[in-house]
């Protein structure tokens, strides 16, 4: 008897496919079916028939949940896009609002001290924004507004998304239920998540917010827990074995120690955010997306050139920000050995 | 009543180890459990008890257990089975409040591979344990650098621990172990990753500050010599199990099986067998030439007096702290000392 067990398993699950084939023959459509039972074996288009009644329609009850949720949790939704559109209203008109000179001030001002006083990078930074406006003075509004767009989706990101993954690093139980919907996260293509986006947020910039951060915390939150996990056990332990309760260990030690990995997840979630919010441009979202978006849908090649090269900049400025800043904490932690 | 005491503890990895107890406490071997059930047995019926003051040593081969029945005593790791009990207090009754209270004031810890924090400078690392306890950072750098003093560190205290060289920040593990000023040390392969040189400085150093602080202190290595030099008892652990218990001198004399036999085949004996042990008493030396003497202390080992008594083709009169004559020693009891075949014969059981 143990000698047969290991074919126990194989044999069901073969059984219930033969099962499901039969099923198939049962209900073809009778243009399919042969008349003998014989031809079964000289006809085979009954097997390229798929049993129609077996058919499980996702898009009927999606549609009608999604109605009631509008209906019932509406006002929540309202109070969500309210809440976001203010807050990236209040920073877009600010920001506007305040003469080039004073603005490039502060992007020099920020990347100076993020980066640890870096003056290569400093240099490069300021040069790419003064760049933005040279290439033309209409895309520095539109820069703003992207800019604002990332940097809310990017806060929200890191509010909730590094919680989430000191929780998944902390138990085993949370991660292998947040793996899988991390990873349906990163495969939907990113497009669907504008389209519930539109519903329930309207056009403009709040959808374009949420599929930001639908899209791009994810990867913050593999990167915080597997930062979480990397530190070296025996640190941990000596941590535990001092005295130290869960608290002291995760705020003293682990989270300092994987710092590194939470900045380059904060760098890819910028990265990500910036590629969609301009996707997000399809959507009415106004920013430097639009601009694409006009050149392609008036085949003008140059417009849309130079505005992929606006993007570029930016996406180097929001690159260099988060990365120094990053590699700035590294070098506190790792201190190269002085000879 | 004993410092440290550990009774019947059995640890066994794997998903269901309550349910693989009862084959282990019945006798089946390592291989076998692993080869039934797929769980590995990381202890088997330890049971050991350590004195008020002494260092224990406690010695096997990677893989023998060695760690993981450290990690039983501040209960780093939960046993299967079996009572761990530390100043009378069993450690797993505590829950998870008084475990740390425990943690914190009963005993402190040196790691093999140092598990310093590398964001932290020296003088932070070291206040560590303090911190943990919520001193004020006035007052724990004030300790923490009595401690950096201690082990021979000042002047590195803002230093980071990756500026250091292994030796250098071993030290800081120790100074780190001193500081919260516990009675019991767990040392776990404390020095097995420095190179030898460093490695015999800083046992120098061990026993140095041992002599003067009086704590107990487990400690673990792999390494003979290391134990010889510095446990006043030894335990040899095999796949999990406790061999042999006893003193250096009974674990060189009177190996207990193969296992250990093997282990102390290729020991230097001279140098760890001290002059008490193998005199002849003054009261039944008889028949000895007593006209050429050369006087020896009676803690001294055999390879610091051999030289002089070679050349000088003299016998031994072994001699106690005020200079009373103890017993001596004749090229007899010198060769068969040192000869492997007569050990066992050689001994003379130490008053």
């Amino acid at each position: 008897m143990e000698k047969y067990k290991k074919f126990i398993k194989p044999f069901i699950y073969s059984s219930i496919f033969i099962f499901f084939i039969i099923i198939s023959y049962r209900s073809a459509k009778p243009r399919y079916k042969p008349d003998h039972f014989t031809d079964i074996f000289k006809d085979f288009s009954w097997l390229g028939n798929w049993p129609k009644w077996l058919d499980f329609p996702l898009m009927q009850p999606l549609n009608s949940g999604f109605d009631w949720l509008i209906v019932k949790y509406g006002l929540f939704f309202e109070g969500i896009n309210n809440f976001l559109l203010g807050l990236y209203t209040t920073m877009k008109d600010s920001i506007v609002g305040l003469p080039w000179p004073i603005v490039i001030a502060i992007v020099i001002f920020i990347t100076y001290f993020a980066s640890g006083k870096k003056t290569n990078t400093t240099i490069m930074v300021a040069f790419c924004t003064f760049f933005l406006g040279f290439l033309s003075p209409r895309y520095w509004d539109k820069c703003i507004m992207t800019t604002c767009i990332v940097v809310i989706g990017m806060l929200l990101c890191i509010v909730v998304g590094i919680p989430i993954g000191i929780a998944m690093a902390r138990n085993k139980r949370v991660r292998n239920a947040l793996l899988p919907v991390l990873d349906l996260m990163q495969t939907i293509p990113s497009f669907c998540y504008l389209i519930p986006g539109i519903l329930l947020f309207g056009l403009g910039a709040v959808p374009a917010i949420i599929a930001i951060f639908v899209y791009a915390v994810p990867p913050l939150i593999r990167l915080t827990d597997l930062g979480i996990r990397l530190v070296d056990k025996e640190v941990i332990e000596a941590s535990e074995a001092f005295g130290a309760n869960k608290k002291q260990t995760l705020w003293g030690v682990q989270i300092p120690l994987a710092l590194p990995n939470i900045m380059q997840g904060i760098n890819q979630c910028t990265m990500m955010s910036l590629a969609m919010v301009v996707i997000a441009s399809m959507i009415g979202t106004r920013g430097i997306g639009d601009e694409v978006l006009l050149g392609l849908q008036q085949l003008n090649v140059g417009m849309a050139t130079e505005a992929g090269i606006a993007i570029v900049l930016l996406a180097i400025i929001f690159d260099r920000i988060t990365q120094s800043y990053g590699e700035k904490i590294q070098e506190r932690t790792q201190v190269k050995k002085k000879i | 009543m004993s410092k440290i005491e550990i009774k019947n503890v059995y640890k066994i990895f794997g998903d269901q180890p309550s349910k693989v107890l009862p084959m282990v406490q019945d006798g089946a071997t390592k291989e076998e459990i692993l080869e039934k059930t797929g769980h590995t047995v990381g202890l088997d019926n330890v049971s050991l008890s350590i004195e008020e003051g002494e260092t224990f040593v406690c010695m096997g081969l990677s893989g023998s257990g060695k760690s993981t029945l450290i990690r039983h005593i501040n209960r780093l790791i939960d046993p299967t089975s079996g009572v761990v009990s530390v100043e009378g207090t069993n450690v797993m009754d505590l829950d998870q409040k008084n475990l740390i209270e425990f943690r914190r004031h009963k005993m402190s810890m040196v790691f093999q591979r140092f598990g310093l924090f590398p964001h932290k400078t020296v003088i932070e690392n070291v206040g560590y344990g303090l911190e943990v306890q919520g001193q004020k950072p006035e007052e724990r750098n004030k300790t923490s650098m009595e401690k950096i003093e201690a082990v021979g560190l000042s002047g590195f205290e803002h230093q980071y621990p990756n500026q250091l060289s292994g030796g250098m920040q071993q030290r800081v593990g120790l100074a780190r172990a001193l500081a919260t000023n516990t009675d019991i040390m767990l040392m776990d392969e404390a020095f097995s990753a420095l190179d030898p040189l460093i490695r015999s400085d800083m046992q120098k150093q061990l026993i140095a500050l041992q002599s003067e602080l009086k704590k107990t202190i487990f400690f673990i290595t792999h390494d003979l010599d290391e134990s010889l030099k510095l446990g006043d008892h030894i335990g040899i652990l095999n796949h999990g199990k406790l061999v042999q218990v006893g003193t250096p001198i009974d674990i060189i004399m009177k190996p207990a099986d193969d296992y250990v036999e093997a282990f102390v085949k290729d020991v230097n004996r001279a140098k760890v067998i001290k002059a008490k042990i193998i005199m002849t008493p003054a009261n039944s030396s008889d028949g000895i030439d007593k006209s050429n003497l050369v006087k020896v202390h009676e803690d001294q080992f055999i390879d610091e007096f051999l030289p002089k008594v070679v050349c000088s083709n003299a016998n031994c009169e072994i001699v106690d702290k005020e200079g009373a004559v103890k017993g001596y020693i004749t090229e007899k009891e010198l060769s068969k000392a040192l000869t492997k075949e007569h050990m066992a014969d050689a001994v003379k059981p130490p008053k």
